[in-house]
């Protein structure tokens, strides 16, 4: 069981990330969502039974630096590229939920060397129809409660009472927030020349959707995984937009089936 | 002491119209186009009568809302500058980090700065939180953009040798050459809202006008920062005409009248919390530890504060009202007493900004609280000036 998070204490290109290291096997590299690497924890530790699990905090997420001369999901992107080099990965599974599929489809995009296989799970990052269509919901428009209904088929209330928190936990609450309306304000969630380059994405990819993601419909699910050209589209019954959380046994079911095959 | 008429000039007509917010999401079809009209006539009418009364004007923007249905402080000045002969013409102000183009807003400035022969003054604000969602600016940094497009345009006033280009991290121009040129030079004053004290420290620094709104408390403490910021950075105390203060104004011959008129413009203070609650504090607006003590807190970001430090009650009488500076209300008497009290006990300062239409006011009896004001509360004013040296105040 993941009890805790190490610190930001391994330096990428010297800039300080906390890497959530887990299980033991091949390389499995997961790029958490919008609401940080803890939520997908059940997942990570059912991956870990046959992979080496990597989850690190996307910089300004959690406790990893962010650099000021950082501006976009680029940037990220060509962090995870070093990432992937520092920690010699080779073959590596790469998993990525909501943001974080974004992000894994940006860094492939870029370049599949390293990567054996992708998993996009709710991927945000493209767009595909015309600039009045809403394909990617607007979650920085509700309260932190509120934005649940959107990521969660059941709505789930975040239970934690702040005033019990510390304050290093609560800050790492609200840079989460802050480090996602950085990359994804404008335009909202999305990169606008993403979609025609998705299809340099040469290896296997899985593209995974909760049934009821109502941040991003399954229209939108199929759409990515028909720009990609050798990518297959499995939905999920009874999840949501965070289905990987919500559904962690199912959902890692899929992952290792596609990624052992 | 330098008297400033103010409005958010709302659509006060739409406030029963909905339930819910006023404030950016509203459908336009519950503007009416011929109250709207009406109203944003009235109001510019209403200014020209301050300017008549001898007294200055202060003209705001804001967007996507009922709270207030001016888009363009600029346009507007542009003009009262043509109908105006006396008044000053502040915008306070310009959301020069919502606004996209930094380049056009230094032409508009140059513009009314000509048309009024030298009357405008040049407020730079952030601009309220949620309407981030209406210009699309990224909040996060936006004090970077809101310090780069001030220098820019800064330098574009005051550049006078041809085009310059600038490729900064937030604004690309290639030949930015402000034709035609500003009256007032090097450039017009510059005014800076602000709430904090590490807001009145930054203002200091520059050494521009400073001001609160109708936060007492607030504004008590956040003055004394600049006092103190003014003194160490420029050598020398910050003159009066630094410091501005605005509050509502309600002033009637006799109780009934005050009562009748100040229950109109006390309309206005339950709209102010008439914002979805998500869009209220977007990540990254405030900082990190701000929004975490506040989360820790359970408590919303801070409102108004009377003088003694206290936050204003949710439903507060009014002199709860005039112990936070947010209203003045009474008799001329009765308001000279109330202004002079607080002006001393925020340690003075030369800018009285007046809301003199608030709420369900209506035009009548606007005219006659500033009549009343000009005539009977304005003269006496005069005595409050500090008695300091008046030295030359930097413009920046």
């Amino acid at each position: 069981m993941i009890v805790s998070l190490p610190g930001p204490d391994r330096k990428i290109r010297g800039r300080s990330v906390e890497i959530l290291t887990f299980g033991s096997g091949a390389p499995l590299l997961f790029l958490h969502s919008a609401i940080g690497v803890e939520s997908s924890f059940p997942l990570i530790e059912r991956l870990a039974t046959r992979y080496q699990v990597i989850a690190p905090s996307h910089p300004g997420f959690g406790n990893s630096e962010l650099p000021r001369w950082f501006r976009t999901v680029d940037d990220l992107a060509y962090h995870y590229l070093d990432l992937m080099e520092e920690l010699a990965l080779t073959d590596a599974i790469v998993v990525g939920a909501c943001f974080g599929g974004w992000l894994a489809a940006e860094t492939a995009i870029k370049n599949l060397s390293r990567m054996r296989k992708l998993v996009l799970i709710g991927a945000l990052g493209a767009k595909f129809g015309a600039p009045a269509d809403v394909e990617i919901a607007d979650v920085f428009r509700d309260t932190y409660q509120d934005v649940r209904k959107l990521y969660f088929r059941d709505g789930r209330p975040d239970e934690r009472d702040f005033s019990k928190l510390s304050a290093h936990e609560v800050n790492r609450f609200v840079r989460n927030r802050e480090a996602l309306t950085l990359f994804g304000w404008a335009p909202l969630l999305h990169n606008p020349t993403l979609r025609p380059w998705l299809d340099r994405i040469a290896i296997p990819t899985l593209v995974l959707w909760g049934a009821e993601d109502r941040v991003a419909n399954t229209d939108y699910g199929r759409a990515y995984a028909a720009a990609i050209p050798d990518a297959r589209f499995e939905i999920v019954r009874d999840g949501g937009h965070l289905v990987q959380d919500e559904k962690p046994d199912e959902v890692a079911d899929r992952i290792l089936a596609f990624a052992g095959a | 002491m330098k008297v400033w008429h103010f409005t958010e000039q709302s659509y006060e007509p739409g406030w029963h119209k909905t339930d819910g917010p006023i404030r950016i999401v509203p459908p336009s079809r519950l503007c009416d186009p011929e109250d709207a009209s009406a109203l944003l006539n009235r109001y510019l009418d209403e200014w020209v009568a301050a300017d008549e009364l001898g007294l200055n004007i202060m003209v705001n923007e804001h967007h996507t809302t009922m709270s207030s249905i001016s888009p363009s402080c600029m346009l507007q000045l542009a003009v009262l500058a043509r109908q105006t002969k006396r008044a000053r013409l502040l915008a306070l102000g310009i959301p020069i980090a919502n606004r996209p183009d930094p380049f056009r807003i230094a032409e508009e400035i140059a513009l009314v700065d000509l048309l009024s022969r030298g009357r405008f003054e040049l407020g730079f604000v952030r601009g309220v939180p949620y309407e981030v969602f209406s210009s699309n600016q990224n909040p996060v940094r936006m004090g970077d953009r809101f310090t780069e497009a001030h220098d820019l345009i800064l330098k574009a006033l005051t550049h006078l040798d041809g085009p310059f280009s600038w490729e900064g991290e937030y604004f690309n121009y290639r030949a930015i050459n402000v034709w035609p040129r500003c009256y007032q030079q090097p450039h017009p004053p510059v005014w800076m809202p602000g709430q904090s004290e590490s807001s009145g420290q930054r203002i200091a620094r520059y050494g521009y006008v400073c001001a609160a709104f109708l936060d007492g408390g607030g504004a008590k403490k956040m003055f004394k920062a600049y006092r103190e910021a003014y003194q160490a950075a420029h050598k020398r105390p910050a003159a009066p005409d630094r410091l501005a203060f605005c509050g509502l104004v309600c002033v009637g011959r006799d109780k009934a009248e005050v009562d009748r008129r100040a229950s109109l413009m006390k309309t206005y203070l339950p709209t102010l919390r008439r914002t979805s609650p998500g869009i209220a504090n977007p990540p990254g607006y405030r900082p990190i530890e701000v929004t975490a003590a506040s989360l820790r807190a359970g408590e919303p970001p801070q409102g108004f504060r009377m003088l003694d430090g206290r936050p204003l009650p949710a439903n507060p009488t009014d002199e709860e009202l005039i112990a936070a500076g947010t209203l003045f209300v009474g008799t001329p008497d009765q308001v000279f007493n109330q202004i002079k009290s607080f002006h001393r006990a925020v340690g003075g300062f030369g800018n009285l900004i007046i809301m003199a239409q608030a709420g369900s006011l209506g035009h009548a009896d606007t005219i006659d609280n500033l009549t009343l004001f000009a005539r009977e509360v304005y003269p006496r004013l005069a005595d409050l000036d500090q008695a300091v040296d008046v030295a030359e105040a930097s413009v920046g």
